[in-house]
């Protein structure tokens, strides 16, 4: 199809303000105000949200699923790292 | 009229879903046809209550012959090809857009709220189909003759929308209706720059003899018809 040639774009979308922008997926576009608009037609048609941004895919590094172990795993056996070891009043909530 | 333009030009569209060039375009092309649908479910809403008696939405959707459609013939042009869809989608929505424009303020105020909500969608519908009658025009050479045939042949359809039949006179010199003196004199400036942007030659054809506004219409009408009402006409009645 002729979608091979069109680059690959990836879609956050703010679903209302105050709110972060969160990855929805992707979509084919030729430029930013086609996948704009394809990303408006495409993750908004049902008010899913109050603002659209829009990535070309390739400006996105990623990591390499074979680097797992160097990245991810030395954090494992570091409980400490989390702060689990406070007693905390009881008035206190929501934290 | 105003129901039906945006009752045969959005059935056109829905024939699309699903065979839209690409996943995404052929998304958007289905909403603009669900646009289109709401809008007329606006107007035949309150046209049934106009009308009163047994009339419903769906009566007058779904049971008028062909005579008693008032679409343009530009709508009713076949899905010949992508570039028609979008010719044809174009030169309908800078002609919508205006048209609303004028009716948000209509001294009725059922169909001033209706244009008040359809405005924002042929905001954007005119902004999709300029976008890509500029890919088209602007793009390859196949894709630039594509866009050029597709608007050549549609082009001689379009002064009927501004050639005012005497019940547009009538609703005009009531306040309800629109002028569209006024909006010809707008129309042509925004074709005109979409199309140098597009490069495509502007169409020089001689106008088509054009009467679907009173109830004359192409063959083409017919087959959307017998294809658009066979549910209601098979089984009267009938709801899903």
């Amino acid at each position: 199809m002729s979608n091979n040639e069109w680059p690959i774009w990836e879609i956050f979308i703010r679903s209302k303000n105050g709110l972060e922008h969160r990855h929805v997926g992707s979509l084919h576009a030729s430029d930013a105000d086609m996948a704009m608009e394809n990303a408006r037609d495409v993750y908004t048609r049902r008010q899913e949200g109050v603002s659209i941004w829009v990535v070309e895919s390739n400006h996105i590094t990623a990591s390499n699923p074979d680097n797992n172990g160097e990245l991810f795993e030395p954090a494992q056996d570091k409980v400490y790292r989390h702060p689990t070891f406070y007693d905390l009043p009881i008035e206190l909530k929501h934290i | 009229m105003l129901g039906d333009n945006s009752m045969i030009l959005g059935h056109r569209l829905s024939q699309l879903c699903g065979h839209g060039p690409t996943l995404e375009t052929d998304i958007a092309l289905t909403n603009i046809s669900l646009d289109f649908f709401g809008q007329v479910r606006s107007y035949f809403q309150y046209a049934a209550e106009i009308k009163g008696g047994d009339a419903t939405e769906d009566s007058i959707a779904y049971l008028r012959y062909e005579r008693e459609h008032f679409n343009a013939i530009l709508v009713e042009q076949p899905n010949t090809d992508f570039a028609y869809v979008i010719a044809r989608q174009f030169l309908f929505d800078a002609y919508h857009r205006l048209l609303l424009e004028q009716l948000i303020d209509s001294q009725d105020e059922r169909i001033a709220a209706i244009a008040a909500k359809s405005i924002k969608e042929s905001k954007y519908h005119l902004r999709f189909s300029s976008e890509w009658v500029k890919r088209l025009g602007a793009g390859t050479d196949i894709s630039h003759s594509k866009m050029q045939d597709a608007l050549n042949a549609l082009f001689p359809f379009v002064h009927e929308l501004f050639h005012e039949t005497e019940i547009e006179k009538e609703m005009k010199d009531k306040g309800i209706g629109a002028d569209l003196n006024k909006i010809k004199e707008n129309y042509y400036p925004i074709i005109n720059e979409v199309l140098s942007n597009a490069q495509i030659i502007k169409p020089d054809f001689p106008d088509r003899q054009t009467n679907g506004k009173t109830g004359m219409h192409t063959e083409y009408l017919g087959f959307i018809l017998a294809e658009f009402q066979y549910m209601q006409r098979a089984y009267p009645n009938m709801t899903w």
